[in-house]
């Protein structure tokens, strides 16, 4: 990994090179997530079109890379769609003396779409059934687990294929958190994670390979982002909630479900909001965080820092619908214009 | 290959004079210059030997020999085991070749022997362009062309004709060893191809003018004196396209499942090492999980080395055992 620090120096060189050119223009540079890419680029276009003296960059390489680039200082802020754990927020503060604190910018969603031929109604999940086919222990789609939750429809006694994502991501991540939560036996063994050791299934990559898949293979079920659904206009299915509502992931029960959690929330945002408690919420939800260093050692690019998480978590929180991100609830978003004080 | 024997090498003849007058006329600038080129191959090559060994420590330390003989890759519990990776690489490497070595030297045959010179070249620019294609594509076509196919109507005829063998058992998914195999072969064809023509094309007249006045058929003199006499070169364009087949990413992700599993049947999903490294670098936390991606690299590293070797070892035993024939 000597190699990407090079690359993170000869970036900062760069950058900074390139600020004593711009003569005055601020260069702050960010690494991380890519399912967030897309409304950062354009917040970040946005914020440059306010204040043309402040660029930043951000390489969009996934969430690991983002919290890897952050600890070891070769960027400015990190980018993650999953918290960082006890041990990275340690290796962080025992290299930089200061700690990192969390900020959630915008919320996004899991589906699962399925492949079932002769079925053309929307099917309802339960957390048992989707548990249970992803453990392998469902492998009829006529399971009673999964038609008791779909009266009306009938299903065919077809072997379940099951598909998941083979790349490391945080769709994973946020599916694997949720099944941890509503199945004991999922916490203990495989377990939460980007990349995980599957109990069964095929491996597709990325949002594209999961649902060619899942397109292509009778009988198939598989997951992706909200917003490849939506963008692509797959049919996807609905989840039985915590309260027992059944619903559908969109903006409004995606929004809804961080909204169930605000109350609980502790005050470094480092929570996940799958199974969130709400009635209206879409259980498969997650936040997507900056990761943001509690010390500058610079005093202009924190102030642009804290200017800039300002506007997005406000007026910025405008472009997300467009963009197909669930934008943050009014009680998150007051907790953090708070914490942004924290940044010094 | 085409080191010819008329150019003088620039060894003996410098020696002869001194450093300053060789300096002056500019033989001894232009020697350290492309000297210096050429070393920096070998200085990049063990300059990446050794980021991989030293990026590999803590999961060479801890797993050892053992990371080469276990089939378990769990990145919550921290067990990582190369096995299923390897066998997958060389499976789906295998399987290409078996494919595309056969039709690929047909191919080369037919262009460089029979085929007359303008409907030769016309092809070669096919061929030529096919190997410039990126991988992704492929991949692309792997996915919506290949997959379907081998899902509906290949695997199934598989399965009801040659099912008694373990090698094709197993539901039909359509991804698996066998389809990132054909893919790969589709890609590796034009290396063979078109090293192979010119290899064939460079065997001197006289030896196919020999074969005919000895009485032979044009195919006779084609399989029986030009191909023998092109062997080495030919073995050359197969290794290449097993260097490349061994190496691909994403043509290979895209349809052999991603699924870290080891089975005799071909219609079973595996996985690469190459796959499995593009898949899970970015997302990869933790020093060990990042660590036996990295140690996955050498032992790719390694498998490349090893097998470019025996390549060479057949290439010096095949061209001896040609020099002896030739003696006779």
């Amino acid at each position: 990994m000597r190699m990407k620090r090079f690359a993170g120096v000869a970036l900062v060189v760069l950058a900074a090179a390139g600020a004593i050119w711009a003569q005055g223009t601020l260069q702050i540079t960010g690494e991380g997530a890519t399912f967030p890419y897309p409304i950062y680029s354009k917040w970040f276009d946005e914020y440059h079109k306010k204040f043309s003296n402040l660029e930043i960059n951000y390489q969009s390489q996934g969430s690991g890379a983002g919290i890897k680039a952050v600890t070891d200082g070769t960027v400015d802020f990190g980018a993650s769609d999953g918290p960082m754990n006890d041990d990275q927020l340690k290796a962080y503060s025992d290299k930089h003396g200061s700690g990192i604190l969390h900020f959630p910018t915008v919320l996004g969603a899991v589906v699962p779409i399925y492949n079932i031929p002769g079925v053309n109604a929307a099917l309802t999940f339960t957390p048992e059934a989707l548990a249970g086919i992803y453990l392998g222990r469902i492998t009829k789609w006529s399971d009673p687990a999964i038609a008791s939750a779909n009266s009306g429809v009938k299903l065919p006694a077809t072997d379940i294929v099951v598909v998941h994502r083979s790349d490391g991501i945080s769709t994973s991540y946020i599916f694997t958190d949720y099944l941890a939560k509503v199945s004991p036996d999922w916490a203990t063994k495989p377990g939460k994670g980007a990349s995980i050791s599957w109990p069964v299934g095929l491996g597709g990559k990325g949002n594209e390979g999961v649902s060619g898949l899942v397109k292509q293979t009778p009988g198939s079920i598989g997951y992706v982002e909200l917003i490849y659904a939506v963008q692509t206009k797959i049919e996807y299915g609905s989840m039985k909630n915590a309260a027992g509502t059944v619903i559908k992931a969109d903006f409004a029960s995606v929004t809804a479900a961080a909204a169930g959690v605000a109350k609980t929330m502790p005050d470094d945002f480092r929570v996940s909001i799958t199974n969130s408690p709400g009635k209206n919420a879409y259980p498969i939800s997650s936040f997507t965080w900056l990761l943001i260093p509690a010390k500058f050692t610079d005093s202009h690019k924190r102030d642009a820092m804290k200017g800039f998480i300002k506007w997005a978590i406000t007026d910025g929180q405008s472009f997300a619908e467009n963009l197909s991100y669930a934008p943050l609830p009014k009680e998150v978003v007051a907790k953090e214009l708070k914490a942004i004080d924290k940044i010094q | 290959m085409a080191a010819t024997s008329t150019t003088p090498s620039a060894g003996p003849i410098s020696g002869s004079r001194s450093f300053l007058s060789r300096l002056r006329e500019g033989d001894e600038i232009a020697r350290i210059i492309t000297s210096l080129f050429a070393f920096s191959v070998v200085l990049v090559t063990l300059l990446l030997v050794f980021e991989l060994w030293h990026g590999s420590v803590l999961s060479r330390h801890k797993f050892g020999f053992h990371f080469f003989v276990t089939s378990i890759w769990d990145p919550n519990s921290g067990d990582f085991g190369a096995l299923p990776f390897i066998y997958g690489t060389l499976v789906t490497a295998f399987v290409s070749l078996a494919i595309a070595v056969p039709l690929g030297i047909g191919a080369a045959i037919f262009l460089a022997e029979l085929a007359p010179q303008n409907i030769s070249d016309t092809l070669q620019f096919f061929i030529d362009l096919l190997a410039a294609v990126p991988s992704v594509i492929y991949g692309l076509l792997g996915v919506f062309i290949i997959v379907p196919i081998m899902r509906e109507d290949i695997q199934p005829f598989l399965k009801s004709t040659l099912g008694f063998l373990p090698l094709f058992t197993g539901p039909a998914y359509g991804i698996g060893f066998l389809t990132a195999g054909i893919v790969l072969a589709i890609m590796v064809i034009p290396y063979i191809v078109s090293v192979s023509r010119e290899v064939l094309l460079s065997v001197p007249r006289d030896q196919r003018e020999a074969a005919l006045a000895l009485g032979s058929t044009r195919w006779e003199s084609t399989w029986k004196v030009v191909v023998p006499f092109a062997r080495t070169g030919i073995m050359g364009s197969i290794f290449l396209a097993l260097a490349r087949a061994l190496g691909e990413t994403m043509a290979v992700t895209m349809v052999i499942g991603n699924t870290p599993t080891i089975s005799a049947s071909l219609l079973s999903p595996g996985y690469s090492i190459a796959a499995v490294i593009a898949n899970e670098l970015g997302e990869a936390t933790g020093d060990l999980y990042l660590q036996s991606l990295v140690e996955l690299g050498l032992v790719l590293f390694l498998l490349t080395f090893i097998l470019n070797g025996l390549a060479r070892l057949l290439i010096v035993l095949t061209a001896q055992r040609g020099s002896e024939m030739g003696r006779t």
